[in-house]
């Protein structure tokens, strides 16, 4: 079937609503309000490197943690009965379900210094914790509303291990430590790659966990984003230009990222 | 031991992952008001009353179902004609095809957003498309367009070309062989695409949030009552739409379940 002819609807709505925005993007963030060429934007973005540097600190530990949680489940569910395993994979799925802004709303209701943790530490006679607000709160729920999306790819490339080559490695006398190092991790490098960006970059760039769990002090770049352009800071070229930067970030720590999963290819993602 | 340890860390990892879940349908039944939202005070389904006569939050359903019926049938079609097209390109423009078309799915939404924010407002006089219902239908086309494509061109790549050949070597014209031959052969990849930009529609937030100018969808509408930190009108509301997502999963499962016993069955005889 030669029809090459048929993908052009959709070459011309990419040019519209993909290529074109992102250029509109870079033109805003080398313009001010006259329309001239300019640089003081993308400088102005240096003021705010507090800003980045705490989004991607966070972001960070929120995916190392949603690594070291969701490797060992996704390792356990890998090696149930195969009837089991589509059980818990959509159980694992469904809370994705429900809409992000409602389970981290809920997290509010139970982290909130009157909150139920709380009140079931007052009641059996613990000190009470002050939770919301904090730093900690909003990596937190980072890794509530992420970790599905670690367990998923590292699960599909688990799954897929032959499980001859690991005995293979048993027969040859490695104990379980030395197979778990050598072979399996090795094998599922492409999910943990795949699970990495899945979680870092949604993270890294979020701006409605950092408001609703880090109360006003835990600025993100995604909260700066919004300020510039539907916020009170109305300025859409300084938001542009934070935003290219993020992009930029984010291009290279893909880039270093990919440098690790030596077949070249990250499998796995959100189908499997 | 071993099989202890692993039950009760997977126990451990669902209790944190469905706490919350639990916490906000529990509370869609409390009978308080609306200052705490922590405090037990009896059961009662007025917030489910209340519920079906807010305007304003059925208005923003009735967005986002349209939205998300337009999105998804508009990028399924598109989508699933783009695949074809890109499947019968040469290897080079069509890595160029589809990694310039990906970009929504690797970029932060918040790019995609604003971006799209940017084209809508300053590119209007061009395009006369006013932030709305529409503006936010194109966005949502634009971001489901990658997940059709990709669940589309599996099943064409799988697909035996000389099929349709032979097809029009019978007789058939291009487009009665497309229908009689290749779309039966695709429609699962189709199915899931459709399936995956309407979810993907109703959940989405962040793209909504930055192309609806004063349109309500629901995720939209949800994200404004959050931060006037009100009523378990919310509660009921996500317990309401998990309920629904829940029932339709078993009800998906149990008929695959079924179709397979069938299957089966008819096998061994």
């Amino acid at each position: 079937m030669k029809s090459k002819a048929l993908s052009a609807p959709y070459i011309v709505w990419m040019c519209i609503f993909i290529i074109v925005p992102l250029f509109l993007v870079a033109y805003f963030a080398f313009t001010d309000k006259t329309g001239a060429f300019t640089l003081e934007n993308i400088i102005q973005v240096g003021q705010y490197s507090d800003v980045f540097l705490r989004s991607i600190w966070m972001g960070a530990l929120a995916t190392l943690f949603s690594l070291v949680l969701g490797y060992p489940l996704a390792y356990i569910i890998s090696r149930s009965s195969l009837r089991h395993q589509s059980v818990l994979i959509m159980l694992v799925m469904l809370p994705m379900w429900m809409n992000f802004l409602l389970r981290t709303y809920a997290w509010m209701t139970l982290l909130e210094d009157n909150g139920m943790i709380n009140n079931f530490l007052a009641a059996i006679g613990l000190p009470r914790l002050h939770m919301i607000n904090t730093a900690g709160a909003v990596v937190f729920g980072m890794v509530y509303d992420y970790l599905p999306f670690m367990i998923l790819p590292l699960y599909t490339v688990l799954m897929k291990i032959d499980r001859s080559v690991i005995e293979a490695a048993q027969d040859l006398g490695a104990n379980s430590r030395k197979v778990f190092l050598k072979v399996t991790v090795p094998m599922s490098m492409p999910g943990i790659i795949s699970g990495i960006t899945m979680v870092f970059v949604p993270a890294v760039s979020t701006f409605i966990i950092s408001k609703m769990l880090g109360g006003g002090s835990n600025l993100l770049i995604g909260d700066l984003i919004d300020m510039q352009f539907l916020g009170n800071a109305y300025n859409p070229y300084l938001g542009s230009a934070i935003s290219l930067v993020l992009m930029v970030l984010i291009l290279i720590c893909m880039g270093i990222m990919n440098q690790f999963d030596e077949d070249g290819s990250a499998e796995g993602g959100m189908m499997p | 031991m071993k099989k202890v340890i692993s039950r009760i860390y997977m126990a451990i990892i669902f209790v944190f992952l469905y706490a919350p879940i639990v916490i906000l349908v529990l509370f869609s039944f409390n009978d308080s008001d609306t200052k705490s939202r922590a405090v037990w005070s009896g059961f009662s389904l007025r917030w489910y009353q209340k519920l079906f006569s807010n305007g304003e939050l059925l208005n923003a359903l009735r967005n986002t179902l349209i939205i998300a019926v337009v999105a998804a049938i508009a990028a399924t079609v598109l989508g699933t004609v783009a695949a074809i097209g890109i499947n019968s390109m040469k290897k080079w423009p069509k890595r160029f095809v589809m990694s310039v078309g990906n970009l929504p799915m690797v970029n932060p939404e918040i790019v995609t957003g604003i971006s799209l924010l940017l084209l809508f407002v300053f590119g209007a006089r061009l395009l006369h498309v006013e932030l709305g219902i529409f503006s936010v239908i194109l966005a949502h086309i634009t971001f489901c367009l990658p997940y059709v494509i990709l669940s589309v061109m599996p099943k064409l790549r799988q697909m035996d070309n000389s099929l349709f050949e032979a097809a029009q070597d019978l007789g058939c014209t291009p487009i009665h062989s497309f229908f009689k031959v290749v779309f039966p052969e695709i429609l699962p990849g189709i199915i899931t695409g459709a399936v995956m930009a309407f979810t993907l529609s109703i959940d989405d937030f962040v793209i909504s949030y930055f192309t609806s100018g004063t349109t309500q969808t629901l995720p939209v509408y949800i994200y404004s009552m959050t931060r006037k930190r009100v009523s378990p009108e919310i509660n009921a509301l996500s317990t309401l739409l998990f309920g629904t997502i829940l029932v339709l999963l078993l009800v998906i499962n149990f008929s695959k379940k079924r179709s397979n016993d069938v299957k089966e069955k008819e096998e061994a005889r």
